[in-house]
């Protein structure tokens, strides 16, 4: 009873959307796209000559945006599932911004992947041919059906009269995207044939990942949202989701020592952990100057020092780190691994004119920042209006003044 | 009974008119026959490839010389593979690999191109097919469903895939190429199915080396068979267990 009527209480609202503000961010976002789509319009007229990939950098930065929007899209979803699944009701009012949240970001993810292929015009050959050995044809199929899921579960989330199902949606989500997940790391793991690939420990590494990503952007979204649409926020969800974001921070980073110090014990790895961890350049460098210390170590410091416990602004850093972090992750994880030489002749000295034997040169080229760039603003994009059209946000979440005791306690012991 | 005796001589004159008929017509279908066995060797194009000839290659490297690239100048002109002078991005469907064993410092020189596994991981891979196996062992693209992925290359334990990064005029009509799609050696199926040796293993013949042999390795009399039943060989990184088509002597 406690609990319906708590989900009742919950009153949503669209969007005013008639500031100057908002149609500045519209018109922002909409130029982002609107480039990144003339980037992917230039590298498909010219060939990907014009970009930084090669024939031995295959996967290059559209890879990189497009994994961490597919991964963080999976892990958003995870705050719909807090509640749905795992009956922490406290949720329950952002559940249906989770599932917006979402789908925004695999439908901008997969337009960058999809805008990449060397036959973009080709993409209903991929939904007509399939081969079922390959985990790519089975993702296929799990974005699409995440996105039709997430779907219907809103649908729940939305109609009174099917809200009663919205627990069995809810559920069929939360198992759909753990499966998607599996299913995009597994696209590494699967690899045999690269020396920092074919570990089944991609699989759940790349959950976690999804987790952190996933929770550090709906922070971002929620303060913003909230902040410019002049709702109020409690400080007890924001803390519950910071203490959130803390732990997947911290598995990220355990699950990655693990990854290495299972590589390091096998000598057959040790020339590629070595690239990764000490003389790959600009490799290593984002490794352990962005990934782990201003992506992982500095966000939780600013998420648990003391003195930070109840600045906004610590977490909304510690949150943009995370993201920042994030793509760095994924940066060392696609393209640091094609850059280490494919090994033919263990114990031999290689080379030829296809470069083998060398550490691999890439640089970003601007048409593929600009089209990864253009799928985060797709996906902002689609959530902004989305907004503004159907009440996803609610007026209000928690109250400081009727906050459970502990944050409170915590604050006045701080 | 006279009945009967009457009937068995008409049984057997009937007997002999069908025999006979049987006879003639066994002469008259035997001759084409005789036509399709010969065919069967030499495969005409309108058959299907069948799984009983494994198309293979061996490569000793110790009669391969370094800094010849007889092989590799061949693959590139019957494959109209013209660089673009970008060295990074241009496709390469063979190259020379120039080894030093760093404990010895012996220095071997062989040519690289798609192995032709048994098992290969870009077929694995390929979320189309269009990357796919031949019942023969060669391994292609199929470059009308190729959506320019790149998985395959991901894949490729040897590195033997190139991208089409640009527009490609003048094309060589035995190899269609196209922008945005994956390709790589291809055994010169076009020669093979004509009953030819790849341009690779033809040029380096003519240049006196014999490196490269070609054959059927399911044919126990084929040349290659012969010669890999007569020399030590191995496969590039046999521990992925691929059971590649090409393999290496004297490295």
């Amino acid at each position: 009873m406690d609990r319906d009527t708590a989900t009742t209480a919950v009153r949503y609202q669209t969007l005013a959307g008639q500031s100057a503000g908002y149609w500045a961010l519209l018109a922002v976002l909409a130029f982002t796209v609107a480039i990144g789509y003339a980037a992917a319009h230039y590298m498909e007229v010219h060939g990907h000559y014009v970009t930084g990939m090669t024939n031995q950098i295959v996967w290059g930065t559209p890879h990189v945006f497009a994994v961490f929007l597919i991964v963080a899209a999976s892990g958003i979803l995870n705050v719909a599932s807090l509640s749905s699944v795992f009956g922490k009701h406290d949720y329950k009012p952002l559940a249906r911004l989770s599932g917006l949240l979402a789908i925004a970001l695999l439908v901008g993810g997969l337009i960058v992947l999809v805008l990449d292929l060397g036959r973009p015009d080709r993409l209903i050959v991929a939904m007509t041919y399939y081969n079922f050995k390959s985990i790519f044809a089975w993702n296929i199929f799990l974005y699409i059906g995440f996105l039709l899921v997430v779907a219907v579960y809103l649908w729940m989330m939305f109609e009174p009269r099917m809200n009663r199902y919205g627990k069995v949606a809810g559920f069929t989500a939360f198992i759909w995207r753990f499966i998607l997940t599996t299913g995009t790391g597994s696209i590494f793991g699967f690899l045999v044939a690269r020396q920092a690939y074919d570990a089944a420990i991609m699989a759940p590494l790349f959950i976690i990942m999804s987790l952190s990503f996933g929770t550090a952007i709906f922070l971002l979204v929620l303060v913003a949202s909230f902040n410019w649409s002049g709702r109020s926020v409690g400080d007890d969800i924001l803390d519950r989701l910071k203490n959130l974001l803390g732990i997947f921070v911290a598995v990220v980073l355990y699950m990655t020592l693990a990854y290495h110090l299972t590589n390091l014990y096998a000598t057959e790895h040790h020339a590629v952990e070595r690239f990764i961890l000490l003389d790959g350049g600009v490799y290593t460098a984002v490794f352990w100057l962005v990934q782990v210390f201003l992506g992982s170590v500095i966000p939780l410091v600013l998420f648990y020092a003391p003195r930070l416990q109840q600045s906004r602004t610590a977490l909304v850093a510690g949150a943009v780190l995370v993201v920042v972090g994030g793509l760095a992750q994924i940066y060392v994880i696609i393209i640091g691994a094609q850059a280490f030489p494919l090994l033919l002749f263990p114990g031999m000295e290689t080379s030829s004119t296809f470069y083998d034997g060398v550490v691999n040169e890439y640089a970003p080229s601007l048409p593929e920042i600009l089209l990864g760039l253009g799928g985060i603003g797709l996906s902002l994009l689609i959530a902004v209006v989305a907004m503004r059209v159907l009440p996803f946000l609610p007026e209000r979440i928690g109250n400081p003044t009727t906050a459970s005791p502990e944050p409170a306690a915590a604050g006045a012991a701080g | 009974m006279p009945s009967s005796n009457q009937n068995s001589q008409i049984n057997e004159s009937r007997r002999k008119w069908v025999g006979g008929a049987g006879a003639a017509a066994a002469v008259l279908t035997l001759a084409p026959g005789v036509r399709l066995l010969e065919l069967a060797a030499a495969r005409s194009e309108e058959e299907p490839v069948s799984g009983k000839v494994r198309w293979g290659m061996l490569v000793d490297t110790t009669k391969c010389a370094q800094g010849c690239t007889e092989c590799v100048d061949a693959c590139n002109d019957e494959h109209g593979l013209i660089g673009m002078g970008r060295p990074l991005t241009d496709a390469q469907y063979i190259r020379k690999l120039d080894l030093k064993d760093k404990l010895t410092g012996k220095t071997y020189s062989l040519p690289v191109m798609c192995q032709h596994c048994e098992t290969p991981p870009c077929v694995d891979v390929c979320p189309t097919g269009a990357s796919f196996r031949r019942a023969d062992g060669i391994v292609l693209v199929d470059k009308h469903i190729c959506i320019g992925c790149r998985y395959c290359m991901m894949a490729c334990p040897y590195k033997a895939r190139s991208f089409v990064h640009e527009d490609l005029t003048n094309q060589v009509p035995e190899t269609p190429r196209g922008k945005g799609t994956v390709e790589s050696c291809n055994f010169c199926v076009h020669r093979v199915d004509r009953d030819r040796d790849p341009a690779c293993v033809e040029a380096c013949a003519q240049a006196g080396h014999k490196a490269l042999v070609f054959g059927d390795l399911n044919d126990a009399s084929s040349a290659v068979s012969q010669q890999m039943a007569e020399l030590p060989s191995r496969q590039i990184r046999e521990d992925l267990g691929l059971n590649t088509g090409v393999r290496y002597h004297g490295v």
